[in-house]
């Protein structure tokens, strides 16, 4: 692969690049074996720690249970967000400006804020003033405290995607007579939808890797929580915490993969007038872009 | 009214948030940008790592990697970072390399898009007048890209500012950790949580309002 | 047209999240598996802690709080498949008691005046004492040895803060999420003891993984009167756990127990205590 950067390597650079990746791999090398030196000498290497991931028993009692309540406390929060985003997005767009306004402190108020103040506070709110179980309040504040960021994200999601149409769309619609509400629910959300799609599937991964906060500090007993227990019984943190943040990856990348996948799908079909929406464009301040994309030929 | 403030260091616990996110910030921008070096280098195997790294640890919550940083990194492979006499300084160390590790892979994402930004003339101007690979980055793409990438970077800097919180995880005492305890400890529970909102409403949005307002006086004009 | 297929598919991967969610949150109830009996009876226990209150890996539990409440809820005339063990992390057990999530908890449950204030203690059914569990070629001698020292706990124990106040001021202390996390540090020497009741230090020295890495350092540095939580105001339920308890005694299924459980960690255990009888 060339790249405008530089040139197709002669003689002398290619020389220098063989020397540049000789002295990176003794490098890596370098560390990946110390890693593995100190792992074998602490004795995290024996096979008895491993070997309870390879059970079925590891998966059903532990492992399973935890990834099920990350799913469903993502799953949760991204449907209830979904809804409540696009309202706060459609009221930033609006005529009058006291919808617009308290919209947009809302949005940006909500954005401002460590999701993990969102959680905390809706625990002990949940714990102080509503007698819900123990049991379901983990939950219950994971998925309030995801709401509530993700909706004002997702917000901002809407809004990106229907500045996005061209303007030719609302004036064909002004032409025709349809009112102001007609406009948005027939012709404009109907359109920048697909344009989003792909962004909103990147947010999931963003929620995914949140519902871990949950885990950690209000004992929601999703994937990381459940590394703990587990933990507990076959006393093996370090292999644990490696096959958690595999399953982490795995689930992320098929989250990533089935977003660009969609991306690129929608700027075939072309069908759409409006482009299709990134989650960087959108605002949101995690983008996730396609996985293994390399510098493109010319910017 | 605020009397339930007494007793607890409130402006200690934003410090350390402050000191958590400028140190992370200043480790993420130097490894952030060495990784995009490595992405667009003509060394197959650096693009290789730099991609590997990005896709990795962008798709491991930070939770697991602050976590695994205290529980694994200090405990098990012996890394305290200089400070293994003292947990609480050694917590803070960890969180700073967990934050700007995690941090790093966006920091790569955002410079290598403003790379793809700069126009392919400049590039080849630079290689006409005989430019190596590294004098065209540092002389003339980086100078450019950094412009464009101030917007993308203030929302990673953000986002990081709120990241900071997932270090009360491993017990560092900065905003979110007090505010847990206050609010288990005090009964004026909206107050309190209204008061930590504030606290980071006044570290973000001003950084978001001054680096977007350089952001566009730096853009370069085309 | 394509687009309109994407759009039906997202929905219909959305869907099916969803309900596969739904299916999880069902069997949550299913953790004691289906029985016959009508009536059940709910019991609050830890799950990670070896020897007292564990999950096992095909589901079931063991340890001596479960094999104490078993044969209590057994007295109280409920068949060993109508209970229904819940875990009750040491924050929550309070709250579990007043809003009748659980009929009693045995969860390593110390009785002490602040707790007697929002629930009903029956027992004590053992009288452990807070010590430290070290390497097993390190020796601390008194608690003020471990000034200096690293010494590890969970979050939001009161043991550690314990011995921070009463024996040593200037000893580091590491807080972490479970106790084999500390464990795993007194391992690899990241810190040098680990606090909490005996009872619950020799479960875990005595899994198969740590066998002979560790001991008890014999410190009684206090006492720990573990009790049987019930909803303040039933007395009924108290008195008949109190009568169980002393059965449980007197037909030595609760040597059995202490044998069974904590055995193979060679754990000095105290006789039974009397009911009742709180040792300060």
């Amino acid at each position: 692969m060339t790249s405008v950067l530089y040139d197709a390597p002669g003689p002398g650079a290619k020389r220098r690049n063989v020397l540049y990746t000789v002295g990176f791999v003794v490098l890596l090398g370098l560390g990946c074996w110390w890693a593995l030196a100190v792992m074998a000498d602490k004795g995290q290497l024996d096979w008895a720690l491993w070997e309870p991931f390879t059970q079925a028993q590891a998966w059903t009692t532990y492992l399973l249970p935890g990834l099920g309540n990350t799913l469903k406390a993502a799953a949760l929060a991204m449907v209830i967000a979904l809804p409540l985003g696009a309202l706060l997005g459609i009221a930033r767009l609006s005529d009058h400006r006291w919808v617009r306004g308290p919209a947009g402190v809302v949005v940006e108020f909500f954005r401002a804020i460590p999701v993990l103040l969102l959680m905390l506070f809706a625990n002990q709110f949940y714990s102080v003033s509503t007698d819900l179980s123990s049991d379901v309040r983990p939950l219950y504040a994971v998925v309030t405290g995801l709401v509530l960021y993700n909706a004002s994200v997702l917000a901002e999601v809407v809004r990106a995607g229907i500045l996005s149409l061209p303007k030719g769309q609302t004036e064909a619609a002004k032409a025709i007579g349809l009112r102001k509400g007609q406009t948005m629910t027939s012709i404009l959300l109907p359109q920048s939808v697909t344009a989003m799609l792909p962004a909103l599937v990147s947010q999931l991964v963003v929620i995914v890797k949140d519902t871990a906060l949950g885990g950690a500090l209000l004992a929601f007993p999703e994937l990381l929580n459940a590394r703990g227990t587990l933990a507990a019984n076959y006393a093996n943190v370090i292999p644990s915490f490696i096959v958690v943040a595999l399953v982490f990856i795995v689930l992320n990348l098929i989250l990533t993969s089935f977003a660009s996948w969609l991306e690129r799908r929608l700027r075939r079909a072309k069908r759409s007038s409006g482009a299709v929406l990134h989650a960087e464009q959108a605002g949101a301040e995690e983008p996730v872009a396609e996985p293994g994309v390399t510098t493109k030929e010319g910017p | 009214m605020f009397d339930f403030l007494e007793g607890y260091d409130l402006l200690g616990a934003f410090w350390v948030t402050v000191k958590l996110t400028v140190f992370s910030g200043i480790g993420s921008l130097v490894l952030g940008t060495l990784l995009a070096a490595m992405r667009v280098s003509p060394v197959p195997l650096m693009r290789g790592f730099a991609t590997v790294y990005v896709n990795v640890v962008r798709n491991i919550p930070l939770t697991v990697i602050i976590v695994f940083a205290s529980l694994g990194l200090a405990d098990v492979f012996g890394v305290t970072l200089g400070a293994a006499d003292d947990f609480d300084e050694q917590a803070f160390r960890l969180a700073v390399l967990g934050l700007g590790g995690y941090t790093a892979a966006f920091v790569c994402e955002a410079v290598r898009s403003g790379i793809n930004t700069v126009p392919v003339g400049q590039a080849e101007a630079a290689r006409a007048i005989g430019l190596s690979f590294t004098q065209v980055l540092r002389f003339v793409v980086l100078p450019q890209a950094f412009r464009s990438v101030i917007g993308p970077l203030t929302n990673v800097l953000i986002a990081l500012t709120k990241n900071t919180t997932v270090a009360s995880a491993i017990g560092v005492t900065e905003a979110a950790l007090l505010m847990k305890e206050m609010i288990e400890n005090e009964a004026q529970l909206v107050l309190i949580s209204a008061v930590f909102a504030l606290g980071f409403v006044i570290l973000t949005l001003p950084t978001g309002l001054f680096l977007g307002w350089l952001g566009k006086r730096m853009a370069v004009k085309r | 047209m394509n687009l309109r297929k994407v759009t039906a598919a997202s929905a219909a991967v959305l869907a099916l999240s969803l309900t596969a969610t739904a299916c999880g949150s069902e069997d949550k109830d299913g953790d004691a598996g289906s029985s016959s009996g009508d009536k059940k009876i709910t019991v609050g226990i830890k799950y990670d802690q070896p020897g007292l209150g564990l999950k096992t890996p095909d589901g079931s539990f063991t340890g001596f709080d479960v094999d104490v409440a078993t044969y209590v809820a057994k007295e109280l005339g409920y068949a060993e498949g109508d209970i229904v063990f819940k875990e009750t992390k040491s924050a929550d057990r309070e709250t579990a008691l007043e809003r009748g999530d659980v009929d009693f908890i045995a969860a390593t449950y110390s009785i002490t005046d602040e707790r007697k204030e929002k629930v009903d203690f029956a027992g004590p059914y053992l009288l452990a004492h807070q010590d430290l569990l070290i390497r097993a070629d390190d020796n601390v001698a008194k608690g003020e040895d471990l000034n200096g020292k690293k010494l590890c706990s969970v979050t939001g124990s009161t043991s550690a803060q314990n011995v921070k106040t009463k024996f040593a001021p200037d000893a580091q202390l590491k807080q972490v999420g479970t106790y084999s996390e500390c464990l795993n540090a007194l391992q690899s020497g990241a810190v040098d003891a680990l606090t909490t009741d005996d009872s619950i230090l020799a479960g875990y020295a005595s899994q198969d993984q740590y066998k002979g890495k560790f001991k008890l350092a014999g410190l009684e540095l206090s006492n720990e009167n573990y009790g049987i939580g019930v909803k303040k105001g039933d007395t009924e339920m108290l008195n008949k756990i109190n009568a169980a308890l002393e059965k449980m005694v007197s037909d030595k299924a609760w040597d059995e127990a202490v044998k069974a459980n904590f055995g193979p960690a060679n754990y000095e255990n105290e006789p039974a205590p009397q009911i009742g009888n709180i040792v300060k």
